[in-house]
């Protein structure tokens, strides 16, 4: 309980402790090649009701700090490191057994695929009765009751005839209606969503966005919505986090990032996207290159070998998470949109950076 | 005045056996035209049929009616040897990057296989000739030529199908929603490749996707297939600044505005239900069950595709006007 | 000769473990001596009363001897050459049978695959212990009827294993691409399709082995497989068994050898499926 006090005062909201804390979070692999580090080095807050938006290319670890957050990990080779805190518990070393009580009570999963997460030969009701009855101690008839309102919530048409059908009889979207109808179940008070609509159509897709919108405003849920799509989270987020080789590179609240992008690597993810109001048939400002390789990422800032803007300094040291002007909102770049910032110390207190130590600056 | 066609699609049906007997229409009575150097996008939500046809075009799926003129030959009329002569003038890439390229094989084999297939070419000039092509596509050939299809990212794999694809020279390249698997920093790696080797090549393409917004950056014309049939058709600029099907309207609200000053305040049209499965298609329009527009008339008759301005075709009782 | 080290170091790259290894190294081990049985300075396997009935295990006869005192040692490798025959062979029979048809079937479909389906379905159906019997009442008991036989009865399974391969393999978007490039329908099915199914089918095929020698085992533990005096597994356990109150160990060697064989080539075969299932996964 200390720990949560100690960074009430650090936090920006002050009305109330986050649901889920994330402190200095590392997952390393260990490959045949080398340690992977998947995840270096991630912290960021969420509140209740309140929704994160994690994106970056695939290979940025975003998925991998997913898992981590939900501590979903392979058990061998991996190397975990940083704080979890969730809803006041300190969760960073809790075994599977006490994670079983979270997963899907507290903390409910979306994921990519509808097809590889549903038990392709279970029916639809009881894949969701199974894990109500689980968690909340019900019987038979009342999970099924439940279970019949939850896939009335979700928009699943005819949800009586539906819950005794097999996965493969819906389509993409009817799926994805599922899993979130199974995420929704026991009433968590977090949803991840690791690329919710990426399988399936836009038209779909705003669908399936909307729904979890609305839903999560109506049970004041909190959300983790991972993509690599900057254009899916632009209005549907509190805060975007935009994640390059294992590391947070720009955190904003929504309108902060888009009307004051800093960081290089945001800005060229944001240009890469094609644009209805753009002009037809006008070469699009792609990122050259790939992410780097997470074994040996590269001295100094990882996204400057294909940034158009990296200079000497930014191919030797790596940039800190810095204040920008706007509130709430930290970038780590040399060269940032628009020029660097002044540094207001007090600032850099409140939002909880740690000042860059003096020997960083002059590392070789 | 009207520029030459290189590729005439009318009136092409495609079915498949639907058990008992019965056949659906997977596409029914789709026709458009192709000029030189132009790009058409089709698009549609899957399942609508634009997939089959592209497929149709190639001859991959034999079509049940209709003809497809590809440079003066109907190559429905023609099979075999003939048909696979013709067709090198025509090539296809799929949306699955991994699936589209044989694990079993190296880079270099994979992307030499036209080359094998129709001509014996001596060792050092084919090994050019992939060298050359690599090069177009932005693959390194010397440190990528003895890998296998796992060991890319799905966005080399788009290059390598590109690359495989254009060996040949051809004039028309189908696309079959090259860049929706993909990530989209990549997605505009390739679309500017696409666009690049298109005037390189002097390539006609047809560019099968299902977002708008990835379709009106290379597409000088669009048309919009819904269960198997076009119901909107136009140049790029018509289409995008007038669209008159409600479908049209409903696909084009449906792409997320990455810019949140650019979202407007009034609510978005937003496509209630689903897609009608197309072994028990609704009457008259086929949209009415999902259209906020429709009326009694939409379930008695079809609206037929009829043109409404210069080159802009509609299948609509009541398009909409500005 | 680098090539020989890079062959090694990308096997040990591989960490097949030590179980896979003393597999390889018994399967190995059975081939050789089943080769190489008449330069081994063996007993003839069967020249009987050279030695007492129903010896136990001595420097003589390390295995010791049967009920008519023939070396045990010696007829157990002179029968591993039975099992290898039928075990390998029939497999190799059945490939060519099943597999081919299996291709033909999965990539034409529509009636090429119905009618070949239908065969096999009814193949399968029949009851294969009197198809067996029937092949042997009528063309008797050779080595090669008892290896037909089997081959024969194994082709439905591993025709339905290829097709379902190749069927899986022929809508990949790769053959759709080669087709478009002009390819002919031959060369789509050696360059694309079959290199895919084979990765399949291998795994099987190690599988199918294993139960082919359990199956000429039991054919000749009935007195149905190769007749006597040519030794086999089977027919060993069969006087073994028979035996048992005048030599109570003997039945052990022949059975053991068994297992050994069996169970060693099924982990190599779910070893290899492990490590090349995960390249499988990118079919």
């Amino acid at each position: 309980m200390s720990t949560t006090q100690t960074y009430m005062h650090v936090s920006q909201s002050s009305d109330s402790a986050p649901l889920l804390e994330v402190r200095d979070l590392k997952t390393h692999f260990e490959t045949g090649r080398g340690r992977v580090k998947a995840v270096d080095g991630v912290s960021f807050s969420l509140n209740k009701g309140r929704t994160i938006g994690i994106v970056g290319e695939s290979g940025s670890g975003k998925t991998v700090l997913s898992r981590s957050v939900m501590r979903m990990l392979p058990r061998h080779g991996v190397i975990n490191d940083g704080q979890l805190i969730f809803d006041g518990q300190d969760i960073s070393d809790y075994t599977d057994e006490q994670m079983r009580r979270i997963w899907g009570a507290q903390i409910g999963l979306v994921s990519q695929d509808p097809m590889t997460s549903l038990n392709p030969v279970v029916r639809i009701g009881r894949q969701i009765t199974e894990s109500v009855r689980l968690h909340l101690k019900i019987d038979k008839g009342q999970a099924n009751e439940m279970a019949i309102s939850i896939l009335k919530s979700v928009a699943m048409p005819e949800p009586e005839r539906r819950m005794r059908s097999y996965p493969h009889e819906l389509s993409g979207g009817l799926r994805q209606r599922v899993t979130i109808a199974m995420a929704l179940a026991c009433g968590p008070k977090l949803i991840i969503a690791d690329e919710p609509t990426t399988a399936l159509d836009v038209t779909v897709q705003a669908q399936i966005l909307d729904l979890l919108g609305s839903l999560q405003r109506e049970r004041n849920m909190a959300m983790i919505l991972i993509t690599h799509d900057l254009g899916v989270v632009s209005d549907r987020c509190d805060e975007i986090a935009v994640m390059y080789a294992g590391k947070i590179v720009e955190r904003a609240p929504t309108k902060y990032l888009f009307s004051n992008m800093k960081m290089r690597y945001t800005q060229a993810l944001f240009e890469s996207i094609p644009k209805l109001n753009a002009p037809s048939n006008v070469p699009l400002r792609a990122i050259e290159g790939r992410p780097p390789d997470l074994v040996n990422p590269p001295l100094g800032c990882s996204f400057a070998p294909r940034c158009a803007y990296a200079d000497e300094r930014c191919h030797t040291l790596e940039p800190p998470l810095m204040a920008a002007e706007t509130p709430g909102h930290v970038f780590a770049c040399w060269n940032p949109v628009g020029g660097m910032p002044p540094p207001p110390a007090h600032m850099v207190e409140r939002l909880g950076v740690k000042p860059v130590r003096e020997e960083k600056f002059f590392k070789s | 005045m009207s520029p030459e066609k290189i590729l005439k699609v009318e009136n092409l049906v495609v079915t498949f056996p639907a058990g008992a007997g019965k056949k659906v229409h997977a596409v029914s009575d789709v026709s458009f035209e192709l000029a030189k150097g132009e790009t058409l996008g089709l698009v549609g939500e899957s399942g609508c049929g634009k997939s089959t046809t592209g497929r149709a075009i190639m001859q991959l799926i034999r079509p049940a009616q209709g003809s497809v003129n590809f440079e003066g030959s109907d190559l429905t009329r023609v099979k075999g040897k003939e048909l696979r002569r013709i067709r090198q003038g025509m090539q296809i890439i799929f949306q699955d990057p991994i699936s589209s390229l044989n694990p079993r094989r190296r880079l270099k084999d994979i992307i030499a296989e036209p080359l094998d297939i129709w001509s014996k070419l001596e060792s050092e000039e084919r090994y050019d000739r992939v060298r050359e092509m690599c090069d177009q596509v932005g693959l390194d050939f010397e440190s990528v030529k003895d890998r296998r299809p796992h060991e890319f990212s799905g966005g080399q794999c788009q290059r390598i199908s590109i690359a495989r694809a254009l060996m040949l020279s051809p004039k028309l390249l189908i696309c079959d929603e090259p860049v929706s698997a993909l990530d989209v920093s990549v997605q505009a790696q390739i679309l500017n490749l696409l666009r690049v080797l298109k005037s390189k090549y002097d390539l006609s393409m047809i560019f099968i996707a299902h977002d708008l917004a990835v379709v009106k950056n290379i597409s000088t014309s669009v048309a919009v297939m819904y269960l198997g049939r076009i119901c909107e058709t136009a140049d790029s600029d018509t289409f995008y600044t007038n669209p008159a099907h409600p479908y049209t309207k409903a696909l084009l609200e449906s792409v997320p505005e990455p810019d949140p000053s650019l979202i407007g305040s009034e609510g978005k049209m937003r496509l209630s239900g689903e897609l009608p499965s197309v072994i028990d298609p609704p009457s008259g329009c086929k949209f009415r069950t999902r259209c906020p527009y429709s009326q009694d008339i939409c379930a008695i008759q079809e609206p037929e595709l009829v043109e409404i301005s210069a080159g802009h075709k509609v299948a609509c009782h009541f398009p909409i006007s500005r | 000769m680098g090539r020989v080290i890079r062959f090694f170091a990308k096997l040990k790259s591989l960490k097949l473990g030590v179980g896979f290894w003393l597999s390889v190294a018994w399967v190995a081990l059975i081939v050789l001596v089943a080769i190489f049985a008449n330069l081994l300075p063996l007993p003839n396997p069967d020249s009987a009363l050279e030695a007492p009935s129903n010896l136990g295990p001595s420097l003589h006869h390390l295995l010791g001897t049967d009920n008519i005192g023939r070396d045990e040692l010696s007829r157990l490798i002179f029968g591993s050459r039975v099992s290898l025959v039928v075990g390998f062979g029939s497999i190799l029979l059945g490939i060519l049978l099943g597999g081919l048809t299996g291709i033909l079937a999965g990539y034409y479909g529509k009636a090429v695959d119905f009618s070949l389906n239908s065969l096999a379905i009814i193949f399968l159906a029949f009851p294969q212990m009197i198809l067996i019997l029937a092949l042997i009442t009528f063309e008797g008991r050779s080595l090669l009827v008892i290896t037909v036989a089997i081959g024969i009865v194994g082709s439905p399974l591993i025709f339905r294993v290829v097709r379902s391969a190749t069927q899986s393999v022929a809508s990949r978007e790769y053959v759709a691409a080669s087709k478009a490039l002009g390819a002919s329908t031959s060369r789509v099915l050696l360059k694309e399709i079959f290199p895919n199914v084979a990765m399949t089918l291998s795994a099987f095929v190690f599988i199918a082995v294993g139960v082919a020698i359990l199956a000429e085992a039991g054919l000749s533990f009935l007195g149905l497989s190769v007749p006597p005096p040519t030794p086999t597994w089977g027919d060993m356990v069969n006087v073994a068994s028979s035996e048992l109150e005048q030599n109570s160990i003997l039945w052990i060697w022949p059975s053991l050898a068994l297992l050994f064989t069996v169970l060693s080539i099924n982990v190599v075969a779910d070893r290899l499926r492990m490590k090349f299932g995960i390249r499988e996964s990118f079919l």
